[in-house]
């Protein structure tokens, strides 16, 4: 296992730093670090843990509790599949089985170049262009099977680029 | 407290305000079944659903372990609604439950069993998916079976009460939600301390110690000279197995039963205790007058220094060197024993019976082995002992009181005795302390400051014109208060007592389970009293005694006279005591 560096304990207790005075910040502390580092290994869990008295089982518990705290490192891209009442109709089980099939990972996994992670996501609120996939932020509309390759090779292609 | 008018079942009654519905029922006579409330709202979560009822005012039914009462409420327990509802969840519980249940170890004193019976749950009414399983077995104390979990929540609130830092939690979500260390890592790779404190609370089988009786008969097979000793704790509650009142000491049946067990001695771990006296008092005697790390922790339980050396691996030359009882009386017995009665200490097998199941791991540490022997080579708990008298066929309540041997060691002090409660190693040690200070006795033998039950008790002593500040501490979240001033610097005391259970010994992770629903007999405080009769029991030993200090130990005596020489001298340091190292709460994984 990797150790964190100074910088990134530093960087943690700042976080810890932010929320001092909430009476409960613990959600605030995670949501920070997992937008800043992506995930939420244990050893980061163990300084938080330090910092506001709760024990790592409680956070722990809180990190998988929520799909939206990772305990391993994301993909460069998270490919997050709708599969909500009205996308699921229109196919999106397909799309996230195209995708795993073109990628070699099921959902919840990350590729080992460390460029992808597929996401299983319930409704997002885009009913209207079902099936929707939402990557990086970026809502792509009726995504069909036959799209799925193209969508990934045009990411490998700008990813591969930086 | 204001008074409230409710109805159950059209009864009108008056109970206190600010009660659950639980509370309240009970108070007028019901018992409502329930799993996840505990002990007066140690536990109270509202998760398992057993204790289903309707209530007006409120929309559906409602967890009375949860739901306040209120003015003019009118309970509804035995409606058909509300008793197919209890049925329903326990039917839920059972449907993700493995049901090994003729060859569980808790099958006597299964609660989910319990209500199983008392809901009428059927078999096979819910049929389906079934979480994904971790069995723990890698640690020597504990067994963590989650096939058998029902979620109640009892431990993970039992851990961080005792523990302070609750070491085990919920984890992951709905289906598949568990409860273990973080990670779900075993127990020894985690900041578990084996104190066994969620063993006592569970109600099934999912959280239960380790069982080493089998280890036991293949001695027996082997044709071992297979001896035996029990800590003061376990004739304080070894009856309970039996149906006794909580609080009768058993020592003459248990002895009696020891040897009917086939065991060729039957040995009190309390004459150690007296040794751990001798060899503690002096020590802290050497350490106030050569400058030594002070204050003094003791190191009798073993909960207590796998804490230690978790979080507090920077104070560990605070601790005293001397090893537990039970693995002193082991060296004893093996390396000045055996000689006496010619045996060959590798042929000697020393069973330990504890309160505890951290003493199944302490018995494993290579500190604790002298000239390449294992001090000890099983630990079976209170409750495993009661499971071997009964296979055995032994009827425990009718049998005679015996002695325990004492031809050459066992004989014992009302010192050794009170080792088993909180407090109880700090007045043993009081009670010489003074003697080697001043030459004379203490006019007063008991110490009342040390005794009871409040989590941290501090007093100061006079022993012979010195100032002595002494705590003590029982639990880890009261150690933790303890041990943060020692690391501070600003500790004013000069010897600590620690014990890793609350309430010390008596209340060890490996003693009877104490269940309301199965002690109809107890009064209606036992949860709250349990303790302190069963500590009765043991100071009621003490004041029996004729001999209650240490010190005049006539065997104790010997043993320095003709063996060991003087406390702490070098062959003391050789069998009787041990060292620590410092542990990661989380070691890395390969």
């Amino acid at each position: 296992m990797a150790h964190l560096n100074e910088a990134a304990v530093a960087k943690i207790n700042e976080i810890c730093d932010r929320y001092a005075e909430e009476r409960t910040p613990l959600m605030m502390i995670l949501s920070d670090i997992q937008k800043e580092y992506g995930y939420i290994p244990l050893e980061v869990q163990e300084i938080v843990s330090k910092r506001t008295g709760l024990s790592v089982s409680e956070i722990y518990g809180v990190v998988t509790f929520y799909s939206f705290f990772s305990l391993k490192p994301k993909g460069k891209y998270i490919v997050g599949v709708c599969l909500g009442t009205a996308c699921y109709v229109k196919g999106a089980q397909q799309v996230i089985d195209k995708f795993s099939e073109l990628l070699g990972i099921a959902p919840g996994e990350t590729t080992e170049d460390g460029m992808f992670t597929i996401d299983a996501l319930r409704c997002i609120g885009a009913c209207g262009i079902a099936p929707a996939v939402s990557i990086n932020g970026k809502v792509y509309p009726k995504v069909a099977v036959s799209a799925v390759k193209g969508i990934i090779d045009e990411l490998r292609a700008e990813g591969g680029a930086n | 407290m204001a008074k409230i008018n409710i109805k159950i079942e059209g009864v009108p009654y008056q109970v206190e305000e600010g009660l659950t519905i639980l509370e309240a029922a009970k108070a007028c006579g019901y018992e409502i079944p329930t799993l996840c409330a505990f002990n007066h709202g140690e536990c109270n979560k509202g998760s398992c659903r057993v204790c289903l009822v309707e209530a007006t005012g409120a929309r559906g039914l409602v967890a009375s372990c949860v739901y306040p009462i209120n003015e003019g409420m009118e309970i509804t327990i035995s409606s058909p609604k509300a008793a197919a509802a209890r049925r329903a969840s326990v039917e839920l519980l059972l449907s993700n439950h493995s049901m090994l249940c003729q060859t569980c170890d808790k099958n006597e004193k299964c609660e989910l069993l319990h209500v199983a019976r008392i809901t009428g749950a059927r078999d096979g009414m819910f049929q389906g998916t079934q979480t994904p399983v971790t069995v723990d077995e890698i640690s020597p104390s504990i067994v963590r079976d989650t096939s058998k979990c029902v979620l109640c929540g009892r431990c993970v609130a039992r851990c961080a009460n005792a523990h302070g830092n609750g070491v085990i939690g919920f984890q992951n979500r709905g289906f598949r939600t568990i409860i273990g260390p973080a990670e779900n890592r075993a127990f020894t790779d985690s900041p578990c301390i084996l104190c066994g404190q969620c063993v006592n609370v569970c109600p099934t089988g999912a959280l239960m110690e380790k069982s080493e009786i089998s280890k036991v008969d293949e001695a027996f097979a082997a044709g071992k000279y297979v001896v035996v000793q029990t800590a003061p704790a376990v004739r304080a509650a070894l009856g309970e197995e039996f149906g006794m009142k909580i609080g009768t000491p058993v020592t003459g049946k248990m002895v009696a039963a020891l040897r009917r067990l086939g065991f060729k001695k039957v040995f009190d771990t309390n004459y150690a205790a007296d040794l751990t006296i001798m060899e503690e008092a002096t020590e802290l005697l050497s350490r106030i007058k050569n400058g030594g790390a002070l204050p003094m922790l003791t190191s009798c339980s073993p909960g207590w220094v796998n804490y230690a050396e978790v979080y507090y691996g920077d104070c560990l030359d605070h601790i005293s060197s001397c090893k537990s009882p039970h693995e002193m009386q082991g060296a004893i017995l093996k390396h000045y024993y055996a000689a006496k009665i010619g045996v060959n200490p590798e042929d000697m097998f020393v069973v330990s019976i504890m309160p505890c199941t951290a003493k199944k791991f302490e018995k494993e540490r290579d500190a604790l082995k002298t000239k390449g022997l294992a001090d000890v080579d099983a630990v079976l708990t209170t409750r495993e002992l009661g499971k071997l008298i009964k296979r055995s066929g032994i009827n425990f309540t009718k049998l005679p009181d015996e002695e325990f041997d004492s031809d050459i060691i066992g004989e014992y002090t009302g010192a050794g005795v009170i080792f088993g409660v909180t407090g109880g190693v700090m007045e043993a040690a009081l009670r010489t302390a003074y003697y080697v200070l001043t030459g004379e006795e203490h006019a007063e033998i008991k110490f009342e400051q040390v005794r009871g039950f409040d989590g941290i008790k501090e007093a100061s002593f006079n022993l012979a014109g010195m100032e002595v500040n002494v705590a003590v501490a029982h639990g880890m979240k009261n150690a933790k208060v303890l041990m943060d001033e020692i690391r501070a610097g600003t500790s004013k005391y000069h010897f600590i007592e620690v014990m890793g259970c609350p309430g010390g010994c008596i209340n060890g992770g490996g003693q009877p389970y104490v269940r309301e629903c199965f002690l109809p007999n107890e009064d209606a405080d036992i949860m709250d009293t349990y303790k302190e009769k069963r500590a009765q029991a043991l100071y009621s030993e003490d004041e029996r005694q004729t001999l209650r200090q240490s010190h005049n130990n006539p065997q104790i005596k010997a043993l320095y006279d003709e063996f060991l020489g003087e406390p702490n001298s070098h062959l003391a340091h050789e069998l009787l005591h041990t060292h620590y190292g410092a542990r990661k709460p989380f070691p890395e994984k390969e």
